[in-house]
């Protein structure tokens, strides 16, 4: 049974990437990526190469840190309906990017925006954090609700800088919060690999103590695990994978809510295992999403957090009702 | 020795009195220790604070002879293990996985268990008869059979102390005597050390070498068994008199009085 979820989900996860190399508005077959591969010098090669797989390695990192994010706030916060987002990340992000955007900085580097993003997600990260330290202990409540004020507070600053932009910054925002892989290159997936792989790593180091915190705060610590050490540890990894994820892609939905329930949904609950297949889930999941979002409408590309959505949620609904016990 | 307390006093945050004030032990070890003593006596907060979950304020409160506040919780957990009364657990968990939580403690956090962690297990769901439910998830378990998974998930952790929080509270009589049949069993095998948590001054009295009544978190009597369970000393510390019966070797049975003035026959 575990060794065919595994399969499953390494299966999933080539095909994904198979299906993402071969779809788009270039048409890039069989032969065209032998082609690329043998190195020929053919405009296929350069878009092979230079576009469709960075954007193709993106999704599956992205996807995979979302869903991985996911997966740690609802061990955290013992709330099945958390999410990456939902504690300020994505509007911390927000209010970095509409800022880059608005003063008009985004021009000036391709990693401009991504980094005032990640700037932003950090300064929510770290506010939600300070507040939620009481008497020298995390208390996971206050979290949440610091968490949820937070985000609440950020949205509504986004919404103020937005009064002042012009119409045609008013767009581009408006598809940054959509969601998109379109910025992706091999300069993005570097960084991203560099401080995400390392925590998806620690995180994977933290199942067992995931584990046991589900089972209560005092429980967990007459178990061996430093709860507090844990608990402050798993939130900053995770908001930082998070933090990650949207200042490359921008806010994109479901993943990281609905991976992690599909994968318990077929038996995988502790996190020695919830955690890497969710990555290989996550991953596959955006990976064909974005492969969507580039052909339903082509030449027009559909925000890829809409596919998310339009894909995610009917298959999650299905699954639900299967395995719901009366 | 295996466990000292000194003079312990603790106050919860903003409480008006102390939850205990000045209680001393001492648990030799392989002895069984119950704790007795009526609602919001300082009981769970006196094994909160062996366990190191509550701390701060002076006091010295030891653990094989080390403080326990010096203890990192890996280590605290290979000696020391609770069995609760109750407790969250995920209701899909397969009993195997519960019990395996025991090992946590004793694996690498990359590692994946081995072979004799493994074997533990399994000596440790024998042992408490639950080898044939391996599979079964913990929702699917009678009270009797979850509290002997708990008791299994506490023996893989191997500690040479075992704290009951009240584990039998919620069981009937067979189950309960089960129960403490088997806590009996496995302290001579393995030598453990036990301090109980009981409402059941009975079973305390058949299955304890010593107990402790707390009364509004302070000691009012700490002894043999026969030497605690006095009338007029469980007269005043449950505010209900009571009758004490010497059954030779079956110990001595408290049965309460019908009313008030039958405690005096």
């Amino acid at each position: 049974m575990r060794s065919a979820t595994w399969i499953g989900a390494l299966m999933a996860l080539a095909a994904s990437l198979a299906v993402g190399m071969l779809l788009g508005p270039a048409d890039l077959g069989l032969g065209e990526w032998a082609a690329a591969l043998r190195g020929e010098a053919a405009p296929a090669t350069t878009i092979a190469w230079r576009v469709r797989l960075p954007r193709v390695v993106t999704g599956a990192l992205t996807g995979g840190m979302l869903a991985v994010s996911g997966v740690v706030f609802q061990a955290l916060l013992r709330n099945p309906l958390a999410e990456p987002y939902l504690l300020g990340v994505s509007s911390g992000a927000a209010l970095g990017a509409v800022c880059a955007l608005a003063l008009g900085l985004s021009g000036s580097a391709y990693f401009v925006l991504p980094l005032a993003a990640l700037a932003g997600a950090v300064v929510a990260i770290s506010v939600v954090f300070a507040v939620a330290q009481v008497d020298r202990r995390m208390d996971t409540r206050v979290l949440l609700l610091a968490g949820v004020v937070v985000s609440a507070f950020l949205s509504a600053c986004v919404l103020l800088v937005l009064t002042f932009v012009r119409a045609e910054t008013l767009r581009s925002i408006f598809f940054w919060t959509m969601g998109s892989l379109s910025g992706a290159s091999w300069g993005m997936i570097r960084a991203m690999a560099l401080y995400g792989l390392p925590a998806v790593v620690l995180l994977y180091g933290l199942s067992r103590h995931l584990d046991a915190l589900a089972l209560g705060e005092e429980t967990a610590a007459h178990l061996g695990t430093e709860t507090e050490t844990v608990k402050r540890l798993a939130f900053l990894l995770a908001s930082l994978l998070a933090a990650a994820a949207v200042s490359v892609a921008g806010v994109i939905g479901f993943i990281g809510l609905v991976v992690p329930h599909a994968v318990r949904l077929v038996g995988v609950r502790d996190h020695r295992a919830l955690t890497p297949i969710s990555f290989l889930v996550g991953g596959s999941a955006l990976v064909l999403a974005d492969a969507a979002a580039r052909t339903a409408a082509a030449p027009m590309e559909i925000p890829v957090g809409v596919v998310t959505a339009f894909l995610g949620v009917p298959l999650f609904l299905v699954l639900l009702r299967r395995t719901v016990r009366p | 020795m295996m466990c000292r307390l000194q003079a312990v006093s603790f106050r919860y945050p903003g409480g008006e009195n102390d939850a205990l004030s000045e209680v001393s032990l001492e648990v030799d070890r392989g002895t069984h220790l119950a704790l007795v003593g009526p609602n919001g006596a300082g009981k769970s907060t006196l094994l909160r604070i062996i366990t190191g979950v509550l701390t701060a304020q002076r006091w010295i409160v030891t653990v094989q002879g080390r403080e326990v506040s010096r203890w990192r919780r890996r280590d605290l957990a290979r000696t020391v293990a609770v069995v609760s009364q109750s407790g969250e657990v995920d209701s899909d968990i397969r009993v195997q996985d519960l019990v395996g939580m025991g090992r946590n403690p004793h694996v690498k956090a990359w590692a994946p268990l081995a072979a004799r962690d493994r074997r533990i297990v399994e000596e440790c769901l024998e042992a408490v008869d639950l080898a044939a439910l391996v599979d079964r998830r913990a929702g699917e378990l009678s009270g009797g059979e979850l509290q002997r998974a708990r008791l299994a998930r506490a023996l893989a952790q191997e500690p040479a102390l075992l704290l009951l929080d009240e584990p039998t509270a919620h069981l009937d009589l067979g189950h309960e005597t089960r129960f403490m049949e088997l806590v009996r069993q496995l302290t001579q095998k393995k030598s453990l050390t036990v301090v109980g948590i009981t409402h059941h001054l009975n079973t305390a009295s058949r299955y304890a070498d010593h107990m402790l009544l707390l009364s509004h978190g302070s000691v009012v009597a700490s002894g043999r068994p026969e030497a605690v369970l006095q009338p007029d000393t469980l007269d005043r510390a449950f505010g209900w008199p009571v009758h004490v019966a010497d059954l030779g070797p079956l110990g001595h049975q408290v049965i309460p009085a019908r009313r008030v003035g039958e405690g005096q026959p």
